[in-house]
Parts: structure tokens; C-alpha cells; sequence
């Protein structure tokens, strides 16, 4: 089994490594630095740190104002909070005026775990894709999350970054390169096109390969960035498949799922389209595995599901 | 301090900029009368007087900010600034028009001179907090002014920023309450009492002063009392919503109201009276 790394880690790291470089990025956090990683940043550059308290809307509105002045801030929290809390002071102050801040939901999703309903975010990327100006990505591994986390500074305007504490081992290779507005293939088949984002993209591989052993080949395509959706990409895949499938873990409303069906309802004649996810329901306690079996999120559950509906 | 000279130059562009508000804001449609009236004399001494400001160069990246955290009193902001060139006079009737660049709530994004977003409210102060981090990180050393309601301490966000500004000792931040004691139905201590308003801030952490906003002089002693602090100030300025036309003051119906053609011309008619008599003084 390859090395497992929680993608906040990686963000940590690569965080770090921007203040290095770039001196106008900033780092804000609402008491919750040793879990978002940016504890990282906060010890080599604490001059440019802030750390708000417990108060996360003050943050996003704090991070507006230094980003207006020319500064790139980056915001974080738990991915429920800085979506849910925070959603006004991010449409009025943030992607309103496209301001550049960076919001970087943490711990996102049911892998979150323990915690349970109230700090699992399920309709975070619901509410930041529905927001105009606004960029969603959502990194499947460490490799990504790197990458990602270096390329929204140089977005001119508001991103929200989606990054969890499940440890995933790393799925793209070296050479693979994370643009902003770009879906990714990263296995090839020619029967279903599987749509996953975030942690969902090593279920979806594993359901991948459990389904080749039937001779049913399946396309999965890393969907890294929701918003802007990288349509060609959406319309080149459904167009060749008999089945289309979206993955994530958050809710089926709003999300990926939504985002690609209102993408391929759009084509003459799309294939039949199979959202995996969340369905309509709050979560609840429990560990990470558990949580994605008990939401039929899992390569086995994943498969059974795909296998299911080819047959009927 | 503030000469006899400047006191009386200032108190006619407070008159002149009552009298734009009225003007673009016309008959037959709603408008938010009375905040920008009771804002008005705060603004001037702000733009006119008190800030760094070049209208020629409005990005200039040392210039003093003003953020309207009471968003809807923002047609005191674009008289401001059309008074003082950095957009066209002719150019206020078009308030809150379709294709405008005067908006019914700030958009930075769409007028010139404008520092930020607001309309939902509570959220300024925290922003006037970032540009004051911002400066230091930069080494700037302009400051940042926030107006805020009364009404709008309502809002839990302004407590947090208050607690923010505090904490960082941001000294280059000055917010001014608009106390003119009216919210959008009623009285602003109805829902949540604010009294005693200055001994809350100042528990808070902030030095604080309360004075008459409509004196000019008053004004202009208590921003530069500001520049002396060693912590965030705010200045609690008791105001008359509504101020200058007669039949709004102390009115919360004129928060947002619509007038006819009758009530605009009253309206009109008393602030010229008033800009004229300032004239003549």
C-alpha cells in the first residue's frame, strides 16, 4: 500500500512554501491552526498571520479588506463553517467585487468523521458554486493539493479550496499538472464515465478496477475544478459512454452531480446519468469508513451500484 | 483644529450635499432619505476636510479610507465624491437606475472612489480592520474610517470586529456611529437595547467620545482627538435621521420612503433656503 497523506497536510506544507515566496500572501484562521495546518505558516511568518479568534465571518470580512488593498489572503476554517457561516459577508464583500481571497474549507465531507451532522459539510460546494465570481476546487491527493494550493494565488479573483483530514495515498503521477478549469483523465474506458472529485476519485478508481474484472470498462475523470465546470471535458465523455456517473462526498444537491447534469442535459440524446453521494440527508457520528459504507460510498459500493443499474 | 474659514466652507458643502442627496434621489421612488441626511455632516468633514485624499488619483495607495458599513447611506458617499470630482455631478440622478454606476448599496467594482462592498449589514468594520492589518503588513501609514448605524450594532459581526481591532491595537482604525436612533421600522432600541452605547465600546477596548454630529466643529475636534489614540476609536455621533428637511427629521418612516412631487419640492425648497443662508453667513 502506497504512503497515505491527509490532503490538509499537504496544503500545509505547500502554504508554507507560498509565504516563502510571495510576500503579499496572508494567512487568517479562526482558532483551529494546528488542524488546518496552517500552524505551519503561522510559526515562519507570524507578521503576516492573524489569527481571529472564533469568529469566522470576521475573518472573511477582515480577509476582504486585506485583499482590497492588495494583499492575497488566505481564509480557513472547517469547510462548514466558511461556506455556512460566512456565506454573507462572501457574496456581499468577496465575490461580489471578485476580491482575491482564498477560502479553504477544512475537514470537509463525511470522512470529518466523529464529529458528526454539525460539522460535516455536505452542502458546501453547493452554496460557494452558486455564488458568481466564484472558482470551487476539490484536490483528489497530495500531489493536487500542492499544486492547487500554489495555483489559486495567481487566480485574480475568489477561489474556494475543499480539503479533508482522510488519508489518501497519492493517485496522480509526477507528471501531472493541476489547471484551474481543467477535468482530468486518469484512467481510460469506453463503457461508463465516472465523474469524481475530492477523496472520491480513489473510490472511483478502486470501483474501476473491481468493474474491469467484468469487462466493464470504465473512464474516470478527476473533476478538481466544480466551478468553472470543464464542460468539453463533461460533453467528450458523456458522448461515449452508456453510462454517466458523478461521485463526491458531499450532497447529491448542488454539487458535482449537479453540476454535470445541468452540463450534459444540455446534449441531444445524453446517456443515462447516476448521481452517487449524499442523498438529501444529514450525516452523523461515526469513523471515516463506516460513514462512506453506510453512504454506499466506497470502489465495492460504488461498483455495485454502477453494476446495477447497466443491468437493468 | 479646524480655522473659522474651513468651519463655515464646511458646513456649505454639508448644505450642498444635502441638498444633492434630495435632488438625486427625486420624487416617485423609494430612497433611503433619512440615514444619509443624518450622515451628511460626518461625511463632509471626512472627504472635505479630514482624509488624505486625492480625487485625481483616488488609488492612490496612501490615501485614507472611508467605508460605509451602513451601506444604504451611501448616496452621501456619491455626493461626496461627485462633489469633489471623481465622478460627475451630472452623473448622481442616475441612482439606483438600470446600467448606473451608482448602485443602491456599494459596489466597489462599479464606482469610482468606492473602497468596498456593503449592503448586508455588520460586515464593514471587519473590513476596515483588514485594510488597517493590511497597511501594517505594507507599511502604509494611511487610516481607515468606518461609518456605522446605530441600527446596525444589532449585528453580532460588528461586536467581533470590534474585539478584533482591540486585540491588534489598530489605532489606524476610526468608526463613527450614526446615532441617530431610528432603525428601518422603529426606534433602534427596540429588538436590542444599545444604551449606555459608548461605555459598551469603551469595555471593548476602544477609546471613545461622544459628541453632536451636525456641529462642524465638533466634528472635525473629535477626528483629530482620533489621531492622538493609542487603541481604536469610535465616535458615538448623536444625530437626527433626517436632518434638514422638516418633516423627516426624527421620522423613521423617511429610513426608505417614496415622496411626491409636493413633499420633493418642500424638501428641495428648505435645503436651498439652508445652503443659501450658509451662503450668506
Amino acid at each position: 500500500m502506497a504512503q497515505l497523506t491527509e490532503t490538509r497536510f499537504a496544503y500545509g506544507e505547500a502554504l508554507l512554501e507560498l509565504g516563502r515566496q510571495r510576500s503579499d500572501v496572508v494567512v487568517l484562521d479562526a482558532d483551529l491552526y494546528k488542524s488546518t495546518r496552517t500552524v505551519l505558516f503561522r510559526d515562519a511568518f507570524p507578521e503576516r498571520f492573524v489569527d481571529i479568534g472564533i469568529s469566522e465571518a470576521d475573518m472573511v470580512s477582515t480577509a476582504a479588506g486585506m485583499a482590497a488593498t492588495g494583499l492575497i489572503p488566505y481564509c480557513n476554517s472547517f469547510a462548514v463553517f466558511i461556506t455556512g457561516i460566512c456565506y454573507m459577508p462572501i457574496r456581499t464583500q468577496i465575490a461580489y467585487p471578485s476580491l482575491p481571497v482564498k477560502l479553504i474549507g477544512s475537514s470537509s465531507g463525511l470522512t470529518q468523521g466523529p464529529d458528526g451532522a454539525s460539522h460535516q459539510s455536505l452542502e458546501d460546494i453547493s452554496l460557494m458554486r452558486s455564488l458568481p465570481n466564484m472558482v470551487v476546487v476539490s484536490p483528489a491527493d497530495d500531489l493536487e493539493t500542492r499544486q492547487a494550493t500554489w495555483a489559486i494565488a495567481d487566480w485574480p479573483g475568489p477561489v474556494y479550496l475543499r480539503l479533508g483530514r482522510y488519508p489518501v495515498p497519492r493517485l496522480l503521477d509526477g507528471g501531472y499538472r493541476f489547471e484551474i478549469g481543467k477535468a482530468k483523465v486518469v484512467r481510460e474506458g469506453s463503457d461508463v464515465a465516472l465523474f469524481a472529485t475530492g477523496h472520491m476519485v480513489w473510490k472511483a478508481l478502486d470501483a474501476a478496477d473491481l468493474l474491469a474484472k467484468e469487462r466493464i470498462e470504465v473512464r474516470v475523470i478527476n473533476v478538481s475544478t466544480i466551478k468553472p465546470l470543464d464542460e468539453a471535458a463533461v460533453r467528450e465523455a458523456a458522448g461515449r459512454a452508456a453510462l454517466v456517473v458523478s461521485v463526491e462526498e458531499h450532497s447529491v444537491i448542488g454539487g458535482l452531480g449537479s453540476a454535470v447534469a445541468e452540463c450534459i442535459s444540455e446534449i441531444g440524446h445524453a446517456p443515462p446519468l447516476l448521481r452517487l453521494g449524499v442523498r438529501d440527508e444529514f450525516g452523523e457520528s461515526g469513523l471515516a469508513e463506516e460513514l462512506l459504507g453506510l453512504h454506499r460510498l466506497t470502489g465495492p459500493r460504488i461498483a455495485e451500484d454502477i453494476r446495477s443499474v447497466l443491468r437493468s | 483644529m479646524v480655522t473659522v474659514t474651513d468651519l463655515a466652507r464646511l458646513q456649505r458643502k454639508a448644505a450642498e450635499m444635502r441638498w444633492r442627496i434630495v435632488k438625486m434621489m427625486g420624487p416617485g421612488k423609494a430612497h433611503h432619505f433619512g440615514g444619509s441626511l443624518s450622515a451628511a455632516d460626518v461625511v463632509t468633514a471626512l472627504y472635505f476636510h479630514k482624509m488624505r485624499y486625492d480625487p485625481a488619483n483616488p488609488q492612490w495607495p496612501e490615501r485614507d479610507r472611508f467605508i460605509m458599513s451602513k451601506g444604504h447611506s451611501v448616496p452621501a458617499q456619491y455626493a461626496a465624491l461627485a462633489m469633489l470630482g471623481v465622478f460627475p455631478v451630472e452623473e448622481l440622478p442616475t441612482l439606483k437606475c438600470l446600467g448606473s454606476r451608482l448602485q443602491g448599496h456599494p459596489a466597489m467594482h462599479v464606482t469610482p472612489g468606492l473602497e468596498g462592498c456593503t449592503g448586508a449589514l455588520g460586515e464593514g468594520l471587519s473590513y476596515a480592520n483588514g485594510m488597517a492589518l493590511a497597511g501594517r503588513v505594507l507599511g502604509l501609514a494611511y487610516r481607515v474610517y468606518c461609518l456605522l448605524g446605530d441600527g446596525e450594532l444589532h449585528e453580532g459581526q460588528v461586536w467581533e470586529a470590534a474585539m478584533t481591532a482591540a486585540k491588534h491595537c489598530l489605532s489606524n482604525v476610526v468608526a463613527i456611529i450614526d446615532r441617530n436612533r431610528l432603525k428601518a421600522m422603529d426606534e433602534t432600541e427596540c429588538g436590542k437595547a444599545l444604551d449606555p452605547l459608548a461605555v459598551r465600546w469603551t469595555s471593548f477596548g476602544w477609546a471613545t467620545l461622544e459628541i453632536d454630529g451636525h456641529d462642524m466643529a465638533a466634528i472635525c475636534d473629535a477626528l483629530d482627538w482620533a489621531d492622538a489614540q493609542q487603541q481604536p476609536s469610535l465616535i458615538v455621533a448623536n444625530t437626527i435621521k433626517g436632518k434638514g428637511v422638516s418633516f423627516m427629521e426624527g421620522q423613521a418612516a423617511y429610513h426608505n420612503a417614496s415622496l411626491n412631487e409636493e413633499q420633493f419640492q418642500k424638501a428641495v425648497a428648505e435645503l436651498e433656503a439652508a445652503a443659501a443662508q450658509m451662503e450668506g453667513a
